[in-house]
């Protein structure tokens, strides 16, 4: 005869004692000690709920108005590499000018104000709640974070450009050439794309994990940028939008974009 | 078998001819190339072991990748217990900026081509 019940369980329970005891008797010893390699978010990051953009547009077209400012397209497209192929076709845009008209198609009516009629509106990724660009990526090259930002795994990404049909803001480019010839001093800190990628504004994923505000919102020198976090109810932007009217772009699809305009 | 001779000749001779390189370097005992990655940092240590990492440096950037882009997640406790940015650009290459003596040497020595670097700027070499 082999073990019977009781001794098979005394057995197991002494071994289970001795296993976890050992193992708790061993962390005493060796205190301190990091048994494995761990990963964990950076110290001083800018943690939210639901990052969101709003965008000022009477400061924002004054400006432009004034002296063709073009600060926040050149910040963002420095910091992150963004080729400049130096024509409309191939043209790569993370964040870029556009008139009301083509920005907030629908609404558009005969009798616009003076002031918006062919106004001068910035144009970024969306950040939608519900991305239609994610539906649609067959690798899951492109996936929406917990706070709401929507990102891109270049490494992923096989060029198959659904993403550019689904994105109903035309906020995605394609590489149609390899820029990186076309990237004027690359910087070392960031990397650039390769032929055959699609890319877009990454609402500044690497610069929120350093505790800086995003490239454009930073450099844009009347205020028109405010970005923050839509779950704070004291954040600057849930603030500004309680203050003031706010349009969303093409509201009606449905995508529930994170971009308010104030007009 | 017609002309056995000539083809079990034939043969030998092929096959002497094929291990030629390996008995050349059995003879002359200039045996085994080895790629040596030169070293340039005045760090101490890696993020791990040195033998480990010339096994599974792939792995590790692998998973600093989807730890960063996927989780959000990046910084990295080592073994060692330091804490590392899990960067190519911003942390291996701050150590390693000679990436033709460093990375290409032992690639280019087992043909792998990754394609880190069709995106991922490499540092400036200094002259």
């Amino acid at each position: 005869m082999g073990v019977n019940r009781r001794d098979f369980l005394k057995i197991t329970g002494l071994g289970t004692l001795v296993g976890v005891g050992g193992k708790a008797a061993a962390d005493l010893v060796f205190k301190g000690q990091v048994e494995a390699q761990e990963a964990r978010p950076n110290e001083g990051a800018l943690v939210g709920k639901r990052w969101a953009m709003v965008v000022d547009t009477k400061k924002c077209i004054e400006k432009i108005h004034k002296d063709g400012c073009k600060d926040c397209s050149i910040a963002c497209h420095t910091v992150h590499n963004v080729p400049d192929f130096g024509n409309p076709k191939d043209e790569i845009k993370w964040i870029w000018q556009d008139t009301f008209e083509h920005i907030c198609p629908n609404q558009h009516h005969p009798f616009t104000s003076e002031s918006l009629e062919g106004a001068p509106f910035l144009a970024l990724c969306n950040h939608c709640d519900n991305p239609p660009c994610v539906r649609v990526c067959p690798t899951g090259a492109t996936f929406q974070r917990d706070d709401g930002i929507v990102l891109m795994d270049f490494h992923r990404c096989i060029g198959c450009r659904f993403c550019m049909a689904g994105c109903p803001y035309g906020s995605r480019s394609f590489n149609w050439r390899d820029p990186r010839p076309f990237v004027q001093n690359a910087r070392e800190d960031f990397p650039t794309r390769m032929r055959g990628v699609v890319e877009k504004c990454n609402f500044c994923a690497e610069r929120l994990a350093e505790g800086k505000p995003p490239a454009c919102v930073e450099a844009c020198k009347v205020k028109a940028l405010i970005f923050g976090d839509l779950e704070d109810p004291h954040s600057e932007v849930r603030e500004v939008l309680h203050e003031h009217y706010s349009l969303r772009r093409k509201p009606e699809l449905g995508t529930m974009p994170q971009i308010y305009y104030i007009v | 078998m017609y002309d056995g001779g000539k083809i079990v000749a034939g043969l030998v001779l092929f096959l002497a001819l094929v291990t030629s390189p390996i008995w050349y370097n059995v003879v002359t005992g200039k045996a085994e190339y080895k790629p040596e990655p030169k070293i340039v940092t005045q760090e101490k240590e890696c993020v791990a072991p040195k033998a480990w990492m010339t096994a599974m440096h792939m792995t590790l950037l692998n998973d600093w990748r989807d730890s960063v882009v996927r989780e959000g997640n990046r910084e990295y406790v080592a073994a060692n217990g330091k804490a590392y940015n899990m960067s190519l650009q911003n942390t291996c290459m701050q150590c390693h900026p000679n990436k033709a003596e460093f990375c290409d040497r032992c690639h280019n020595y087992a043909s792998v081509k990754p394609y880190c670097w069709d995106c991922h700027v490499e540092p400036k070499e200094k002259k």
